[in-house]
């Protein structure tokens, strides 16, 4: 009997993988055909202070091996979210749940982190400083590690629930932004967001989203997640969750191989419904296939090639 | 929603571009007219969402364009090969308000959910009108399946080509109950300019998911943003802020 508990900041997981937010809504369009408790945990949509209809359409594209999006954070605000769909959220799933936070100063992250901190089924905040489709907020955060720190000092402050800081791989050096949020009191750091990304229209000659660019997501960019999982749990000591273009529980091994405590699966959800719940059926099989007998094990397990 | 595996049963060019595609399999998720599926596609990361043209106990008709990578793969299908769906999507036209005589309103390929919806009015007594508008004669497809229906049918064309010169609302019949359109955004912001009676809209929208859970098709509403492929694709009139 092979075990894929892993522990996430004092909360046991039944296993590594998360559902990444913004690809799983709060849950209950995935509960309509599977039983979503078996999930690890996930993350549920961006939350930011004011309800946001996000960017103009269309905001989605297709690309090779994945899909650019440029929803911009679309969300019903912190206050509906607490008063609406969190109670909606808790009767379809009964455990420890992820909030993730965005805003666009300091202060507004601060007050939706404030907010949500009286939810008892939030077990943790996901900080996002990494959104790269909009203006004046997200990502500016996330490229930045002195304002990256700040957002993680002032967030800290407001709450006792783990902060959990999720990065920008359109960062000069994500694994120094990661350094700063760990020195700043973050538990635990998520990597990675989008990448930054466009396409065009042949036939209009213009781009295809309304938005010009958007972020990169799908396998086609698992190997640089991969990269920066890696780089980054070299640099800090705090649990570090790979996100970006899992797809399969090899996947999931490989992430957490690379030094990844837990896994985020994001693009997945949106073309198969049940990626997530097959991932965790095939997550023992697999896992026996490379003799793995308990999952919390094997984090940080790559070794490097040795010097010739 | 449900997913799973459908066979191509027929699979051809209907009209220039134009596709008509049979698959037999479970579908029992699909139960109203103007819902859609988001069929799987081989050389696509992204499901190609297709709206539903009819649906048996045993199968399901779709009808679309072949205009990028994704529907040009599809077009090349054929009887026996297998394709993974998500059905049940979306919240279909609400048939209950129609009256007598409603008013069907496709644009191009937009006409597709219009059918299995005329055929259920008509079997529910109504006499619907179809009014069609392609932007040339070699787009023009299932007139006469229309017509085989009971609906009275007009055709305009952009080119004159065939029917009428012009659009949809200048084949309008004067007298009717509700309208139910399908088509490209202008058409229906249009067609609701000129209507004085309640209408539903089938919405087109870019999609990630198609249900619900990326938040990558949201339209204005009255009420907020919605979904266009879970709140909707079909909204009344009076819910949009046009």
């Amino acid at each position: 009997m092979v075990n894929t508990k892993v522990e996430l900041c004092g909360i046991t997981l039944d296993n590594p993988v998360i559902a990444a937010s913004g690809t799983f809504g709060y849950g209950y369009e995935f509960a309509e055909i599977y039983d979503i408790n078996c999930l690890g945990t996930f993350s549920f949509k961006g939350t930011t202070f004011e309800p946001r209809f996000g960017n103009p359409t269309p905001r989605i594209a297709e690309a090779n091996a994945g899909m650019l999006n440029a929803v911009g954070l679309q969300n019903p605000g912190v206050e509906r979210v607490i008063a609406e769909e969190l109670p909606k959220l808790a009767r379809v799933f009964h455990k420890p749940v992820m909030a993730n936070v965005s805003g666009f100063s300091v202060e507004e992250y601060a007050e939706v982190c404030r907010r949500l901190d009286g939810e008892a089924q939030i077990g943790w905040l996901e900080v996002n400083i990494s959104c790269p489709n909009v203006h004046g907020g997200g990502m500016s955060f996330g490229t930045d590690p002195k304002l990256a720190a700040e957002v993680t000092r002032t967030v800290k402050a407001v709450t006792t629930k783990p902060v959990i800081m999720k990065l920008s791989p359109n960062a000069a050096d994500i694994a120094e932004v990661a350094k700063a949020c760990e020195e700043a009191g973050a538990d635990a750091i998520s990597l990675i967001n989008t990448l930054l990304g466009m396409r065009i229209d042949l036939a209009k000659r213009r781009p295809v989203l309304a938005n010009t660019t958007g972020g990169l997501s799908g396998p086609a960019v698992f190997p640089v997640a991969l990269r920066m999982v890696w780089q980054t749990s070299h640099a800090v000591s705090i649990p570090v969750i790979g996100i970006g273009g899992v797809s399969s529980a090899e996947d999931v091994i490989e992430m957490m191989l690379a030094g990844a405590t837990a896994v985020e699966v994001g693009a997945a959800n949106l073309v198969r419904p049940t990626a997530c719940r097959d991932i965790i059926d095939a997550l023992p099989a697999t896992m026996a296939r490379y003799n793995i007998d308990s999952l919390s094990e094997i984090t940080g397990g790559a070794k490097e090639w040795e010097k010739m | 929603m449900k997913e799973s595996v459908f066979t191509v049963t027929y699979n051809a060019a209907i009209a220039e571009n134009t596709f008509r595609l049979r698959l037999e399999g479970d579908t029992g998720a699909v139960e109203k007219p103007g819902q859609f599926v988001n069929i799987s596609v081989e050389n696509g990361f992204l499901r190609r969402p297709i709206s539903v043209c009819d649906r048996d106990e045993r199968s399901l008709t779709l009808i679309y364009r072949a205009v990028g990578r994704g529907t040009r793969w599809l077009s090349e299908r054929h009887a026996g090969d297998a394709l993974d769906l998500l059905t049940g999507l979306g919240n279909g036209f609400d048939l209950t308000t129609a009256g007598e005589k409603p008013l069907l309103l496709g644009g191009g390929v937009g006409t597709a959910p219009l059918f299995w919806l005329a055929r259920r009015l008509c079997a529910a007594g109504a006499e619907p009108f179809a009014a069609l508008g392609f932007r040339t004669g070699a787009e023009v497809f299932y007139e006469e399946e229309f017509r085989a229906l009971g609906c009275r049918v007009a055709i305009a064309t952009e080119d004159g080509s065939r029917g009428t010169k012009g659009f949809v609302t200048d084949i309008m019949p004067e007298a009717y109950s509700e309208v139910f359109a399908c088509g490209p955004l202008p058409m229906l912001r249009a067609v609701s300019h000129e209507l004085r009676t309640g209408a539903q809209f089938s919405l087109e929208e870019r999609m990630g998911c198609g249900f619900g859970a990326c938040m990558g098709c949201t339209c204005e509403t009255k009420a907020g943003a919605k979904r266009v492929c879970k709140d909707g694709p079909v909204f009344r009139r009076e819910e949009l802020p046009w």
